[in-house]
């Protein structure tokens, strides 16, 4: 079977420093992969460089998305194309209603697949729906994006998005992080609930934890920019138990 | 004949040896200002001799009077000499003969504020000889307005037929030597509105001057004046979001409002004159005076503006809280790209007890854009518990527009409480990459993030003036990013 995502070799910098370093990984449809990794070793700059952030720049390597060359296109036009990336650090818009944004998100996305938009009385059936499903307060449609959320509360409102949207590659940088243990069981409810075998995912997580919820295909270790070591679940269990020090030596030797 | 008939005819006389050009079509005073052009411009107003002399003392003040400079502003000095101050009507011969003749980048505009064909030709100044079909709709909505006693036509009509209302509040809040533009629009004014509220009536509807037929064209010097008597309220919304092309490069208007005991005036503006190419070449100098007094008790008067247009923008719409519990404010929106200056903002003067005011302005900043903040809050010595508000955000776009705040703040009674909070902030990268991950493009995050900041100013507007508004800010944020 084809693959969804293939990266080959990606190296990228910012300001001049490299972060990537010959990361390479292929997914294929209905796939979970997971990503783990000691802090900075640029879990968050491969989410960026996947969702098209431009002060990130790409030295060498190649992605192909769709069998499309993904780094040609704009961050919008990757969106059209199912890539949701939920945000490690969601951003505020101050003043900037949530659902008339959620709304604006899903139409622009219709709109360049040629589908008809929804009205606002049909929208808000929609995220109603969703909404209660991850057993968020409805007074979070009210307010700004994020502005004031707490930290819990803005990782629920990235995946309210996510259930929103129905990507085809969903990037999971962190969403489990300052999760209370209910919520993360809503949170992973909600993905859970769009796995199907057309959709993949790339979740990164410091904690084997959410992986008891979200079960993983895959599980990679990135460590200095490139992927060190791939297993399966166990993996995970034996990064919780010894940490990654024994990796990076062996990788290192 | 009258005596200012007989007036006007000898004025046009001399006027014809002096130079004067007149035809059907239309009748334009030769460039420069003395006193016959004064006279001129009164008799063929057809003004009581009151008026005259208000006009010429005014002039005489004037020309002792100094352009100020204190403004954060920089623009070639303006030739008052090479101004004419009297043309009506416009010119047929020179105004676009179709559509096809206007700017095509004018019409993009307009096609994307969603104005309809016919109006777009009035806006770009095509000459058209077809009747509107909001003159059938501004005949009934004088109709309504006369049963509710409203009194609502242009300034020149009010001189001649409530002289007495003209002679006790023209020029009461904006006296004529109030300040050097105010002087000189008290001497040359040709065209404006009036508009009188009466007793305990709440005017049936919001009072636009795109409903007010008479004089269309507006006039490069423009003075409104307002009141609203005991209990009253009104609310009046002046401008338009089309981009306005003028030959006039100086307007220098004066908006007179006077709220009476337990009267409520709400006055909203969107100004988009046009603002020059992006050297700023062409564009409107904006110089406009606009005050309120709250003469009665519990009286409010609440200015919204929207400033998108004009080259230059030199403006502080104010207002004097005289009555006990009266409340002032000001709502502001101003966006300065390309090569457009903006220096703006209120004064806030509280003179009864228990006066509020409320100040909250938005600057946006693009490109070269300008943007200055300048405020004055006045606690006077009998300004019992007064209390003022300000908020003042600044929202640059990109990293040569600069934003300026300039608060002034001036309490001689102790019990009075005066806060001022202020931000500048950038949109920022992150944002826009935020947007862009939901799908949305450059354009449209930009607006989406420039409409939020704006958001509790479009609150003020009415609906209608709010969905404009947003539309026309995005308009006039395109391309701003990247
Ligand atoms: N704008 C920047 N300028 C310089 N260095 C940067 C910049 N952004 C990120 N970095 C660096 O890149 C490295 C990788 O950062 P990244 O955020 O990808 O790490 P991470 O694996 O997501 O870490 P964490 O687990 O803490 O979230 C870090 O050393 C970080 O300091
Ligand atoms: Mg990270």
């Amino acid at each position: 079977m084809e693959h969804l995502l293939s990266i080959k070799d990606l190296h990228a910098s910012i300001n001049g420093k490299e972060i990537l370093k010959g990361f390479s990984l292929d997914m294929k449809a209905g796939e979970v992969h997971a990503i783990m990794g000691p802090n900075g070793s640029g879990k968050s700059t491969l989410s960026k460089v996947l969702a098209g952030r431009e002060e990130y720049e790409v030295t060498s390597g190649t992605v192909i998305y769709k069998g499309e060359n993904l780094l040609e296109m704009s961050p919008e036009e990757r969106a059209h194309q199912g890539i949701f990336m939920a945000f490690q650090y969601p951003v505020e818009l101050p003043g900037v209603n949530n659902t008339y944004f959620m709304q604006a998100s899903l139409n622009a996305i219709r709109k360049a697949r040629g589908e008809p938009e929804l009205n606002s009385l049909n929208f808000m059936k929609l995220v109603r729906t969703k909404l209660k499903a991850l057993e968020m307060d409805e007074n979070l449609l009210k307010r700004s994006v994020n502005t004031g959320f707490s930290g819990g509360e803005m990782k629920r409102n990235e995946i309210l998005q996510m259930t929103l949207l129905e990507p085809t590659l969903s990037i999971l940088d962190e969403t489990d992080s300052g999760l209370d243990i209910d919520a993360l069981k809503m949170v992973s409810k909600g993905v859970n609930s769009l796995r199907s075998p057309e959709r993949s995912m790339l979740v990164i997580t410091h904690y084997q934890r959410l992986l008891d919820y979200i079960q993983p295909d895959y599980v990679h270790v990135l460590s200095g920019g490139r992927i060190i070591r791939s297993g399966d679940k166990s993996l995970a269990l034996e990064l919780e138990e010894k940490g990654y020090g024994w990796l990076q030596q062996e990788a290192a030797a | 004949m009258d005596a200012a008939e007989q007036q006007l005819a000898e004025l046009a006389k001399a006027g014809y040896e002096a130079g004067f050009v007149s035809n059907i079509e239309s009748e334009t005073v030769p460039p420069g200002l003395d006193e016959s052009v004064i006279r001129y411009i009164s008799a063929r107003k057809n003004e009581p001799e009151f008026m005259l002399e208000w006009r010429l003392e005014a002039y005489q003040k004037w020309l002792a009077m100094e352009e100020p400079d204190w403004a954060h502003l920089k623009y070639t000095k303006i030739d008052y000499q090479s101004i004419s101050y009297f043309s009506a009507p416009k010119s047929a011969a020179d105004a676009p003969k179709s559509l096809d003749e206007v700017d095509p980048e004018l019409l993009r505009v307009y096609e994307k504020l969603g104005i309809p064909l016919e109006e777009q030709k009035m806006l770009a100044g095509v000459a058209v000889d077809a009747v509107f079909d909001s003159v059938s709709v501004a005949t009934t909505f004088r109709k309504q307005l006369a049963e509710a006693g409203v009194i609502f036509c242009s300034i020149s009509e009010a001189m001649r037929e409530h002289p007495e209302l003209i002679k006790k509040y023209l020029g009461t809040v904006v006296p004529q030597t109030d300040n050097f533009f105010a002087a000189l629009n008290a001497a040359v004014f040709t065209d404006g509105t009036f508009v009188y509220i009466p007793e305990n009536t709440r005017c049936p509807m919001e009072l636009s001057t795109y409903f007010r037929i008479n004089e269309r064209n507006t006039g490069q010097f423009e003075r409104t004046l307002i009141i609203a008597d005991k209990g009253s309220y009104v609310s009046y919304l002046e401008g338009c979001t089309a981009p306005q092309r003028d030959e006039n490069q100086l307007h220098a208007a004066v908006v007179e409002l006077i709220a009476l005991e337990d009267a409520y005036i709400k006055y909203s503006t969107v100004q988009n004159w046009y603002p020059g190419d992006e050297n700023g070449k062409g564009g409107i100098y904006n110089f406009v005076t606009k005050r309120g007094v709250c003469a009665g008790d519990r009286s409010r008067i609440s200015w919204t503006q929207v400033e998108t247009g004009s080259s230059i923008t030199w403006k502080y719409p104010s207002c004097v809280l005289k009555g006990d519990d009266s409340i002032g404010e000001f709502y502001s929106v101003a966006v300065t790209r390309g090569a457009q200056q903006a220096d703006t903002g209120t004064k806030m003067f509280h003179i009864g007890k228990n006066t509020t005011s409320t100040i909250v302005s938005k600057g946006i900043s693009a490109d070269r854009g300008q943007n200055a903040y300048r405020g004055l809050v006045r606690m006077n010595k009998g300004a019992e518990n007064g209390r003022n508000h300000t908020q003042c955000d600044s929202l640059l776009i990109g990293d040569k527009c600069g934003a300026h705040t300039f608060p002034y703040i001036e309490v001689a009674n102790p019990t009075a409480k005066v806060e001022h909070e202020a931000t500048t902030s950038k949109i920022g990268e992150d944002q826009l990459f935020y947007c862009r991950q939901r799908g949305l493009s450059e354009e449209d995050a930009v607006s989406m993030i420039v409409n939020g900041f704006c958001k509790e100013v479009f609150n003020e507007l009415p609906m209608e003036f709010a969905v404009e508004a947003r539309k026309l800010l995005a308009i006039s944020l395109e391309g701003a990013v990247g």
